[in-house]
């Protein structure tokens, strides 16, 4: 049993660029929670089947808290952040609470649906510019990233011509081995960047939401700084990646891109299937044992380190028979893409419609879609936390 | 089937309202659940089931019909 064990956090990925790492798919088999070596030596628990992974996540006894002695860090970089001002997502209850329902109302199934004909207009707008008299482009750069980008943009009320830096910094930030050096200058520049916009809202208001925040009244300049880059990193990032690397998953599965061109309306079980098979938050979810926690078998201790590796937990063959394979027509219920507890993603109804409105129009609109360069040629970001592609070079 | 919510401990993810439209919504101001029909029709228990499954904050509750 003990060869089975995965040593390191990160491990390699095997043949398949989609499929979590073969010694964590391993260790689901062989010793479900079992121990493993950080960037910097130190042990941490990693939890990879799928009911673990779920129970632990909503159990008040693991703690978000990045200030707590004894977090995994799962790089230097993420260590520099951890030790700067947290966003919600890195609080427990009562003040993860108080500081998420702030934002809730904004990402409602409701509230995002009626967002679905202005997205639908900036999927077109780039579409066209991306396609006119061209037969080709790369679809990462003219479209997976610039589509939600836009959409965050436009709610958080964040001046689109900025992109560039932020998405520079939020790379930077997200990268598992940038120079330390480097990651300061990105939190610190998008940092006085968020803390900068936030200011100027207090005299020069809209409607969005870093405005609406201002106007509670409750909360510091470096308080809503703070969720503003959440959201400007959250909100764009994961949506891109998701939309190249399950575009690149359709054209390797011919049958299953046949079986959604036949049956547009399928999207969102589509949508859901991918969100579960890629499962791109590759860098699992970390959390610290605040008491004593039995789990699998093992004891986990107050004060030690855990990771909930959430694609090989989607792939479990417990939860997901043959969850290795890619089936649109199956059944997604309780995949953890999106994490679960009460950190589970706030900004998940928006991301679905994104992801939804952006496979319908590629497909919709390039019936000839395939691939421009060999698969093999492909880049894949395993040097970050959350996974996907540099480029994806398509012609049609 | 009688259905209890704890809007305490919901964190407005909105997975019930996607599981079971008929008898959660959320409110407009924070997105805590609204619960529509605390005694749905029985033809709605795998819905409920799911809702009650897929909620992240576990602040839904599912109480079997009181026997008669």
């Amino acid at each position: 049993m003990a060869t089975a064990v995965p040593t390191t956090h990160p491990a390699p990925r095997g043949t398949c660029p989609f499929a979590p790492p073969p010694a964590y798919q391993q260790a689901r088999q062989d010793e479900p929670v079992s121990r493993v070596a950080l960037w910097d030596g130190s042990p941490s628990w990693l939890v990879t089947r799928h009911q673990d992974a779920r129970d632990l996540l909503a159990d008040p006894r693991l703690s978000a808290d990045a200030t707590r002695p004894g977090f995994p860090f799962l790089s230097a970089a993420a260590r520099h952040i951890g030790a700067g001002k947290a966003s919600f997502i890195r609080m427990d209850d009562p003040e993860h609470h108080r500081l998420r329902r702030m934002l809730t109302g904004d990402f409602t199934i409701r509230r995002t649906a009626a967002l679905r004909p202005a997205i639908q207009q900036v999927a077109d707008d780039l579409f066209t510019t991306m396609t006119t008299g061209r037969t080709g482009a790369d679809l990462v750069a003219e479209f997976a990233l610039p589509l939600p980008s836009l959409v965050i943009c436009l709610l958080l009320g964040v001046p689109y011509r900025d992109h560039e830096f932020f998405q520079r910094c939020s790379r930077t930030l997200l990268r598992r081995d940038s120079p330390i050096e480097q990651v300061v200058t990105a939190q610190q520049e998008l940092t006085d960047y968020l803390d900068a916009l936030t200011d100027r809202k207090r005299t020069e208001p809209d409607d969005a939401i870093l405005s609406r925040l201002v106007a509670r009244g409750e909360l510091t300049t470096e308080e809503i700084g703070a969720m503003g880059r959440l959201l400007l990193i959250a909100g764009h990032e994961t949506t891109a990646n998701m939309t190249a690397l399950s575009v690149l998953a359709l054209l390797q599965h011919p049958d299953q891109l046949a079986h959604l061109r036949a049956h547009p309306e399928a999207t969102p079980a589509a949508v859901e299937e991918l969100l579960r098979w890629l499962s791109i938050v590759q860098s699992g979810v970390t959390r610290v044992a605040v008491e004593d926690i039995e789990i699998g078998g093992v004891l986990i201790r107050a004060g030690e380190g855990v990771i909930c590796q959430l694609n090989t937990a989607n792939r479990d063959e417990d939860r997901y028979p043959d969850g290795d394979a890619l089936d649109l027509t199956r059944d997604t219920r309780r995949h953890l893409a999106f994490g679960f507890g009460v950190h589970q993603c706030l900004g998940q109804p928006l991301a679905r419609l994104e992801l939804e409105i952006a496979l319908d129009t590629v497909l919709r609109r390039l019936p000839g879609l395939r691939l421009a360069v060999p698969f093999e040629e492909i880049r894949f970001r395993h040097e970050m936390t959350v996974y996907g592609i540099d480029s994806l070079p398509v012609t049609w | 089937m009688l259905v209890h919510v704890d809007p305490d401990r919901c964190c407005g993810a909105g997975q019930c309202v996607l599981a079971a439209p008929e008898v959660f919504d959320q409110r407009e101001d924070d997105g805590t659940v609204l619960l529509l029909d605390a005694n749905p029709p029985a033809a709605l228990v795998r819905e409920v089931a799911d809702a009650v499954a897929a909620c992240p904050g576990g602040a839904i509750r599912l109480e079997e019909d009181p026997p008669r």
